[in-house]
């Protein structure tokens, strides 16, 4: 039989019996479907935090204070047990280092902020002229903070957008003196509306100087210093200097943690492409149940069309056109099937980013690849019993079964 | 030259514990474009006969050579090519696919063959003109009446222009007018030297052919053709 023939053959035999294809196929699409839409999620999840983790700022290099983990025994650490405060002059001390291009202290706390009879709670964060810079904000209006003194900390602020919006609805804010905690501060910018970032929503920030933020929150111990590195070769180098001169600077204790943006990136993504990867192992059980049932089908359609088989036999068809016929069908089944599934689960996909917008559900090609291969590989292994089935029937009692 | 030499053949199936000899020490003879009835009471051996002629079935023993050759030792495949080209099949339930048209059932032997589709188109087409389907092409089996599909079964069996035609109760299923015209259909391409043969049970159908052979217990009871007077 011509190939051509054989698949026109196999077509119209599928279509003979709707109810029995329509299942089959639409088991193959519902694994398929499963496949793309769990690697979209666990896709999505992995570039969601891996954008989340970028939009930190490149080329970034950490400092905490206080040690995380164990450093082995260190003589300093029986005398003196509190770590050390992070300061704003160690945070001014890494701007002298020659792998370093900007730095940026913060510290964080959260107080409210008042005008003109409104009242809310805000995060706020104490940092410098270069903060914006190192986080890629930008300004909608207004300055950024003054470049001046670490330790002299102006009395202005900028604000998130949402905030501008909530406290001054269209009147302009750029100018108006707010109180924040028990500070009067004047606003000298707003930040453009960015959304989430990493548990700080910027949109509902108060930037103040680092400096006053400490008086305001009583504290000396900054929360972060955020180094830029000159360059992204640069940044292993940036790490170790930094971790080297704040060492020094602390009387040779290691009381600091200094974490690269890389690292945590990598580790995030590793831990979410392993969940993808898992997640699209369960849904490739879900294509072996598929594949189980397109050979359950098949080898009904053996049994139902038997006496068509050995009519075949008797008209002159060898056994290898009637495997090939059986097989050509399977194949069939699971590739529209597929298809099918294909599209239903970029539907589904598309459908997760149109409801949420800040989550990229994009399944990953690979995902697509070995779930469209999968299910034709299972169609075709499974096809194969029955095919084979159907060619050593005997040609004499299949007739008598017409 | 004979069509058909079987010699020794032996049939034996098991049913339970007990070896039924469906046929035993058979031996026979057709001549190319002979008309041969096969007559006898059910489970006589006359379509264990007929599927052994056919290539479906194999016997235990003895040989069968069809136009010369020895078909009993083909493999599987050789014996479907021989079947292909050689022995065409009528049936008494006429066996029509339910799902394809008519033109689509009597090509179905030419499209297994691999017989290119222009070639197939045009040799269905005069079948059609030939068995007087044409207005029926496009009809399926279950929109056909009897005499209708076995009209198409004849042609079926004929596309590929075989030496041979078995036909297995033609008539079973036929009232006796179509069922006449059905067998008139069947002499006629006896008549253009295709070899029939045909199993019923119809004693007056029997009757019309050129030789009638009869069957009991797996051997030749009656041979008209070596018959005594």
């Amino acid at each position: 039989m011509r190939p051509a023939d054989t698949l026109r053959f196999a077509r119209d035999a599928a279509a003979g019996y709707p109810v029995r294809t329509a299942l089959s196929v639409l088991a193959m699409s519902i694994g398929v479907a499963a496949v793309v839409i769990l690697t979209a999620l666990g896709d999505g999840a992995r570039r969601y935090v891996v954008g989340q983790f970028s939009s930190l700022g490149t080329n970034l290099v950490i400092v905490l204070p206080g040690r995380s983990g164990t450093g082995g025994f260190n003589p300093a650490n029986t005398i003196t047990s509190t770590p050390r405060d992070l300061t704003i002059d160690d945070a001014a001390s890494l701007r002298r280092l020659p792998s370093v291009r900007r730095v940026a202290p913060l510290a964080v706390g959260t107080s409210e902020i008042a005008h003109g009879g409104k009242l809310r709670e805000a995060m706020v964060a104490g940092s410098t002229a270069e903060f914006l810079p190192i986080r890629n904000f930008e300004l909608a209006q207004g300055n950024a903070l003054p470049d001046e003194d670490w330790n002299r900390g102006s009395s202005v602020a900028i604000i998130g957008a949402k905030l501008r919006q909530e406290i001054f609805g269209t009147d302009p804010a750029v100018g108006q003196l707010v109180r924040v905690g028990d500070r009067r501060l004047r606003v000298i910018g707003v930040l453009k509306p960015l959304g989430q970032g990493l548990g700080m929503n910027t949109d509902e920030l108060v930037i103040v100087p680092v400096s006053l933020a400490q008086a305001m929150f009583n504290s000396n111990t900054l929360f972060r210093i955020l180094v830029e590195a000159n360059s992204r070769e640069a940044i292993p180098a940036a790490r170790t200097q930094s971790l080297e001169l704040l060492k020094q600077r602390h009387r040779g204790e290691e009381d600091v943690t200094v974490i690269t943006q890389d690292a945590v990136l990598a580790t995030f993504d590793k831990l979410l492409g392993a969940l993808t990867l898992g997640v699209a192992g369960i849904a490739a059980i879900s294509l072996a149940v598929a594949g189980i049932l397109v050979m359950n089908v098949m080898l009904v359609a053996v049994t139902q069309r038997t006496g068509e088989i050995g009519l075949l036999k008797a008209l002159g068809a060898s056994a290898e056109t009637i495997r090939l016929a059986f097989l050509a069908e399977a194949a069939m089944l699971s590739g529209i099937g597929a298809l099918l599934g294909y599209l239903l689960g970029q539907l589904g996909a598309f459908a997760l980013r149109l409801a949420f917008p800040v989550f990229p559900a994009y399944p990953p090609s690979w995902a697509v690849i070995a779930g469209l291969s999968t299910a034709l590989a299972t169609g075709l292994l499974f096809g194969v019993m029955p095919a084979r089935q159907a060619a050593r029937l005997d040609p004499v009692l299949a007739l008598m079964k017409h | 030259m004979a069509l058909i030499e079987l010699s020794g053949i032996e049939r034996r199936f098991l049913l339970g514990d007990t070896t039924v000899n469906a046929l035993s020490g058979l031996d026979l003879q057709v001549d190319a474009g002979q008309y041969v009835a096969v007559m006898g009471p059910s489970g006589s051996g006359k379509s264990t006969l007929l599927n052994l002629l056919g290539l479906l079935d194999r016997p235990n023993a003895g040989s069968y050579r069809l136009e010369g050759r020895d078909v009993t030792t083909l493999s599987p495949e050789e014996q479907a090519a021989v079947r292909s080209r050689r022995i065409g099949f009528v049936f008494q339930s006429f066996h029509l696919v339910p799902r394809l048209t008519a033109a689509e059932n009597i090509a179905l032997p030419m499209m297994l063959a691999g017989i290119a589709p222009t070639e197939r188109k045009q040799r269905v087409a005069q079948a059609l003109a030939d068995f007087g389907l044409d207005k029926r092409a496009d009809h399926k089996p279950d929109q056909l009446s009897g005499g209708q599909r076995q009209r198409v079964a004849i042609a079926r069996a004929t596309i590929m222009q075989p030496a041979l035609i078995l036909a297995d109760e033609p008539t079973g299923n036929l009232d006796r007018h179509t069922g006449d015209e059905v067998v008139h259909l069947l002499e006629a391409l006896n008549g253009n030297g295709v070899t029939l043969i045909v199993v019923t049970h119809d004693p007056a159908l029997g009757a019309r052919a050129g030789r009638q052979l009869v069957m009991e217990d797996g051997q030749l009871k009656h041979d008209s053709a070596h018959a005594p007077g």
